[in-house]
């Protein structure tokens, strides 16, 4: 049972630090999200299963099982709140970004030829007002 | 029950408080560095996720499960900060258009 325990502890901090590596590594804030909400989220995932287990009456595997469904309610949510808003607030990104989807859907049915990607970067901000 | 943990657990709850702390420490490194709003949001998102990780690793410590209390409002109250992050975030996409607006 301890060993069941050690192994899920161990794996989950482990998801934890591939995410934080990954938000670090990750050239761009869409592929930092994708790392930060997935791994880490699976990885708390573990740790409460660990934490269910260890302590196995039946209030602390209900909660543990109540932070796992918010966390697996909130994070996507969370992840594409903060995906929208970066898009609206032009964050730039990554140069070797093949499609922009919602570029796309907004420029109606045409289709984005490839000399037009260079405009995909959209570094540049809105210019001081003042 | 207040009795010591057996050597393959203790040395577990160790080594993941370990691990943990450098994930928060690399978010944090992320946090000071990211060139963008979204991107230090983002990176607090990705600590406090870790921080319930941590309290539950730290009540299996203690044999106190009253902490796990705490990471399940930590997560609640994590989501409504993100939210209210955007929420700006967004507001201040809308702003510079309103005030050329209203200068002229």
């Amino acid at each position: 049972m301890s060993i069941a325990v050690a192994l899920l502890l161990i794996i989950g901090s482990l998801f934890g630090l591939l995410g934080a590596v990954g938000v670090v590594r990750m050239p761009d804030l869409f592929t930092r999200l994708q790392a930060s909400t997935k791994a880490g989220t699976l990885g708390v995932g573990f740790i409460m299963i660990a934490s269910a287990m260890h302590f196995a009456d039946v209030g602390t595997v209900v909660r543990s099982l109540l932070v796992i469904l918010f966390l697996f309610l909130t994070a996507p949510v969370a992840a594409h709140i903060i995906a929208r808003a970066a898009y609206s607030v032009k964050v730039p990104i990554w140069d070797r970004t093949d499609i922009d989807e919602l570029r796309l859907a907004r420029e109606g049915d045409r289709h984005a030829d490839p000399s037009e990607r260079a405009g995909l970067k959209r570094g540049e901000h809105h210019e001081a007002t003042d | 029950m207040n009795g010591e943990h057996d050597a393959i657990l203790s040395f577990a709850l160790a080594a993941s408080m370990i691990i943990i702390v450098t994930a928060v420490g690399l978010a944090t490194l992320r946090l000071l560095r990211g060139p963008t709003l979204p991107d230090r949001v983002v990176a607090l998102d990705l600590i406090g996720t870790i921080a319930v990780g941590a309290i539950a690793v730290y009540a299996i410590t203690e044999h106190k499960p009253v902490y796990l209390n705490v990471s399940m409002v930590l997560a609640l109250l994590m989501f409504i900060g993100t939210v209210a992050f955007a929420y700006y975030m967004h507001k201040g996409a809308a702003a510079p258009d309103e005030r050329k607006e209203d200068r002229s």
